[in-house]
């Protein structure tokens, strides 16, 4: 299987994804 | 007032570095790597020989000094151990923003200087390999920049959501 990250788009889309989640986790430690 | 200045100054160190570092990382992954195939075999030592190795001395460089002058101001802050902690010990959002992101940015830096600087140095010749090494070398150097392109996309969201929370 290819890496994702051989891809641009895909680096950068797990990049935004990565985004909501520390938006999420940041979100429940500040509470 | 003194030091409400040079936290201003060292500040400003770490944004300048901070740029010229990711400015560079985005400039390999959009437009240096994805044009590499398009240039026509005779001009490729133009990048492999020239452009590459300077790009990379300034890239290894502003990465270092970005993270020395943003470890420097969580410290004249005293916010470092907060921040280490990603807001788990203050329960603070800003924390876990700009901690989450202060180890990123940690992640992405040991990157450059020990797998992507290392893996570059024989796949460019600037130190001598055997060939056979190349290939494998340029693969794992292509591979950790594109994971640090792919951090640095929540790194920066998370130190400036520290100044300006989304919610």
């Amino acid at each position: 299987m290819k890496n994702p990250l051989e891809s641009l788009h895909m680096t950068v889309g797990m990049g935004v994804v990565l985004t909501v989640i520390l938006i999420i986790v940041a979100q429940a430690i500040g509470g | 007032m003194e030091n409400e200045f040079l936290l201003h100054l060292v500040r400003w160190f770490h944004v300048l570095s901070g740029v010229m570092w990711i400015g560079l990382l985005w400039y390999l992954n959009f437009v240096q790597v994805p044009t590499m195939p398009k240039i026509p075999d005779e001009m490729k030592p133009a990048i492999g020989k020239h452009i590459a190795p300077a790009v990379l001395f300034w890239f290894r460089w502003s990465a270092a000094s970005t993270v020395l002058w943003g470890l420097l101001l969580a410290l004249m802050q005293g916010t470092f151990s907060d921040w280490l902690a990603i807001g788990l010990a203050d329960g603070s959002s800003v924390s876990a923003f700009i901690g989450i992101g202060m180890w990123l940015g940690l992640i992405m830096a040991f990157n450059v200087w020990f797998v992507i600087w290392p893996s570059q140095k024989i796949a460019l010749g600037i130190v001598d390999a055997p060939a056979d090494q190349k290939p494998p070398a340029a693969r794992r150097a292509l591979l950790f920049s594109r994971t640090n392109t792919m951090l640095s996309i929540p790194m920066l969201y998370g130190m400036l959501a520290a100044q300006n929370p989304p919610f």
